[in-house]
């Protein structure tokens, strides 16, 4: 036994005198930190590191089967997940793995920008980390790209008509993008070398600087109100901090980085066993356009302002809120470098960060039922409730019928069902004289087509008698009082008569 | 030392060993600073092709990429009727697969008179489908919606749908197209036509070039 651990000691000594790195690497990890930074705060950089390998690893195991050929793309994802082994876990693994990705690097945002980490000397380590958060959302979404079904197909076109509003450039960014005149064999191309050889090296390089800077800068103090960031004496005290309280980060600190790691590492896999792999949805047959393509969980939320910017607004919106949001984000540690670090003394850091969290929330929970699209099928799908239709004359009844064949079922909801492109309409009549309605169904407005060239008198009619039934729970139609009035007064001896009609 | 007094050899052995080393020194600085040089130059005329080759897609000519596709026969084509056709673009690469086949939206209005819209949404290029009964074009991703001419009626695009040029040529329909319609390569496309309905009130906003903020204006017209 002695001898077996004598010889491996000679092993490692016959490395370790041509590497030299055994030293170095220990010397680093035993490195001494201020013992309060041993906490279950600081365990999110070291979980988005972890994931990383498990998304190399599983992304190079998937590389051994998918075909980045437009034409075959997706059927291999339909071979991975049917015919390979296993093939539906490394996937399901892949894609979780993506999405607790981008969830830990946002915890990791919010708590070193909570913690005031990107303070001096660690300006640059934040500076980087933006970058890498930049990176990590393209793996993200040229990851969702490369599973190459309708989703894919059509985010892709998304993006492309995104690009093409750029100024001046759009038309030669498109072409670039696609890599051809249409989305096509080139584009899938162009995303899988993007997704597989540019973001990752990219994004390693800056890991490790980043890991690097950690290590030879030491990790963020714990803050505590009223011990104040000076670039003169910062870096002393922190040392004289290190040296009073310092603790080895090998073993006496790392152990919750593990656990945790772990732990996430445990969720990924349980999350790719209960639920499994993401799609691919349909073909990417363009020709096929009975669908409704949706971006990724972490695109959700631009998807949904998309829909509620004003047009005149959307372009300028696109290309400028990026550069303020990235500019700011890059320019912060330069600009509130030094000063208080705890959070209770930062309050307008608290309320961005709480602003910015309930704005993506607020976005994101919409994008995913979202409100603005029409239904497509409601008109076919979703019957006009009984309750609507009792008691109904038949001129009412066959305005429930133009009702459902004109579509408006798939933008307005009656009885909670149908679209909520438009209100619901259980209680229209109480809301919208007779007249009301039919100017507001044949001229349209507001966020409504006109439907006076696709309605002739008698169905216009039909739906407008049928509409004037939905009163709702109050059951009291709207009138016009002006137009009493008028009536009142023309009936009045002291009126002038009234012209001829004309 | 005196520089007066005479070197002794082994003095002078040491300093013309001396200046030879930094007369060897400042060569070989020299000589660095010419590979730099040189290592440039290579590298700029290296960069030459790479460049190229990254620009290439975006070098290529509008004008090469449409053609004139056949989609058929008129007969295909009933007076009245808006229907989905399916072409095989004409730039494809072998492994294109179906992303080759784009539809488009054909609606013949009466005799030889078309018009033949892309399937992309304005706003964002998702599919529009048509719905002959209220004779809509609906798109599913943010819910923008065109009239059967094409015009914008509602939501968020800020033009009407994409319009191939079409002609007819012994009995057959023909367009041209070759490229994804985005709003930068709107000029591959026929313009904005006039809007058959008055979306509005305002009886001037008879053509579809409203400004948005004149839409704006229309959308608070919907009653709470």
């Amino acid at each position: 036994m002695a001898g077996m651990k004598q010889r491996a000691i000679g092993v490692y000594n016959w490395f370790e005198q041509r590497l030299g790195i055994g030293a170095p690497a220990i010397e680093a990890a035993e490195h001494h930190i201020p013992s309060r930074t041993s906490s279950w705060w600081y365990v999110f950089g070291s979980a988005a590191t972890v994931i990383l390998a498990l998304q190399v690893v599983t992304g190079i195991l998937l590389a051994l089967v998918y075909a980045p050929s437009a034409s075959h793309a997706w059927t291999s994802l339909e071979f991975l997940d049917h015919n390979v082994r296993l093939g539906w876990y490394l996937r399901a693994m892949h894609g979780w793995g993506s999405d607790f990705m981008v969830a830990i690097v946002l915890i990791h945002l919010v708590q070193v920008f909570m913690f005031g980490a990107y303070k001096f000397p660690r300006e640059l380590t934040w500076i980087i980390g933006v970058f890498l958060l930049l990176l990590t959302l393209g793996m993200a979404f040229t990851g969702q790209v490369l599973r190459f079904d309708q989703d894919a197909y059509w985010g892709l076109g998304i993006g492309a008509s995104i690009v093409s509003r750029v100024p001046w450039v759009g038309g030669a960014l498109v072409d670039l993008m696609l890599g051809g005149p249409i989305i096509a064999g080139p584009t899938l191309s162009r995303f899988f070398t993007l997704h597989v050889f540019v973001i990752p090296g990219i994004l390693l390089v800056l890991v490790s600087l980043h890991l690097l800077m950690v290590v030879r800068l030491g990790i963020n103090d714990w803050p505590m109100p009223g011990r104040l960031v000076n670039k003169k004496t910062y870096v002393e005290e922190y040392h004289s901090l290190t040296k009073k309280t310092g603790i080895p980060f090998v073993p006496d600190a790392a152990w919750k980085d593990a656990v945790f790691a772990a732990a996430i590492l445990l969720a990924i896999m349980a999350c790719a066993f209960w639920f499994g792999p993401f799609g691919p949805t349909g073909q990417p047959d363009p020709t096929i356009i009975e669908t409704a393509p949706k971006p990724d969980f972490a695109f959700l939320w631009i998807y949904a302002v998309l829909a509620y910017l004003p047009p005149s607004l959307e372009t300028p919106a696109l290309f400028i809120a990026p550069v303020v949001i990235i500019g700011a984000m890059l320019l912060l540690p330069l600009v509130s470098g030094e000063g208080e670090k705890h959070w209770s003394r930062r309050p307008v850091a608290v309320l961005m960060v709480a602003v910015i969290a309930v704005t993506l929330g607020a976005f994101t929970r919409l994008g995913m039922y979202t409100p603005w699209s029409p239904i497509m099928n409601a008109w076919t799908s979703d019957p006009v409730p009984q309750s609507d239709l009792k008691d109904r004359s038949p001129l009412e009844r066959q305005g429930a019928i133009v009702f459902q064949n004109k579509q408006c079922r798939n933008c307005h909801a009656i009885g909670g069902n149908g679209g909520m492109r438009g209100p619901a309409l259980d209680s229209i009549a109480s809301q919208m004289t007779e007249d009301q309605i039919i100017r507001q169904v044949l001229q349209g407005g507001g966020n409504m087509p006109a439907y006076g060239n696709a309605l002739n008198p008698a169905e216009t009619t039909a739906l407008v008698h049928f509409l004037l039934t939905l009163r709702g729970q109050n059951g009291i139609p709207a009138i016009d009082a002006a137009r009493t009035m008028v009536l009142t007064t023309e009936k009045s001896p002291t009126t002038p008569t009234a012209p001829p009609a004309p | 030392m005196n520089p007066s007094e005479p070197l002794s050899p082994a003095d002078q052995v040491a300093e013309s060993a001396a200046n030879a080393e930094s007369a060897g020194h400042s060569r070989r600085v020299f000589l660095f600073k010419l590979s730099l040089l040189l290592n440039g130059a290579v590298g700029a005329v290296l960069a030459v092709p790479i460049v190229g080759y990254l620009l290439g897609p975006a070098l290529r000519k509008n004008s090469a990429e449409n053609s004139w596709i056949d989609l058929g026969p008129l007969s295909n084509f009933p007076e009245g009727e808006t229907r989905l056709v399916n072409f095989r673009n004409p730039i494809t690469t072998a492994w294109d697969g179906q992303t080759g086949d784009i539809p488009c939206w054909v609606r013949r209005i009466a005799g030889n008179n078309f018009q033949v819209f892309a399937i992309n949404c304005a706003h964002l290029g998702c599919p529009v489908r048509w719905f002959a009964q209220s004779r809509l074009f609906l798109c599913p991703c943010h819910g923008g919606a065109y009239y059967e001419d094409g015009a914008r009626a509602s939501g968020p695009p800020e033009r009407g749908l994409f319009e191939y040029q079409h002609k007819i040529t012994s009995g057959n329909l023909m367009i041209s197209a070759g490229k994804m319609p985005t709003l930068a390569a709107a000029h591959n496309c026929a313009g904005p036509r006039l809007t058959q309905i008055q979306t509005n009130s305002a009886p001037a906003e008879t053509d579809q070039h409203k400004t948005p903020a004149q839409t704006q204006s229309g959308d608070r017209s919907w009653p709470a």
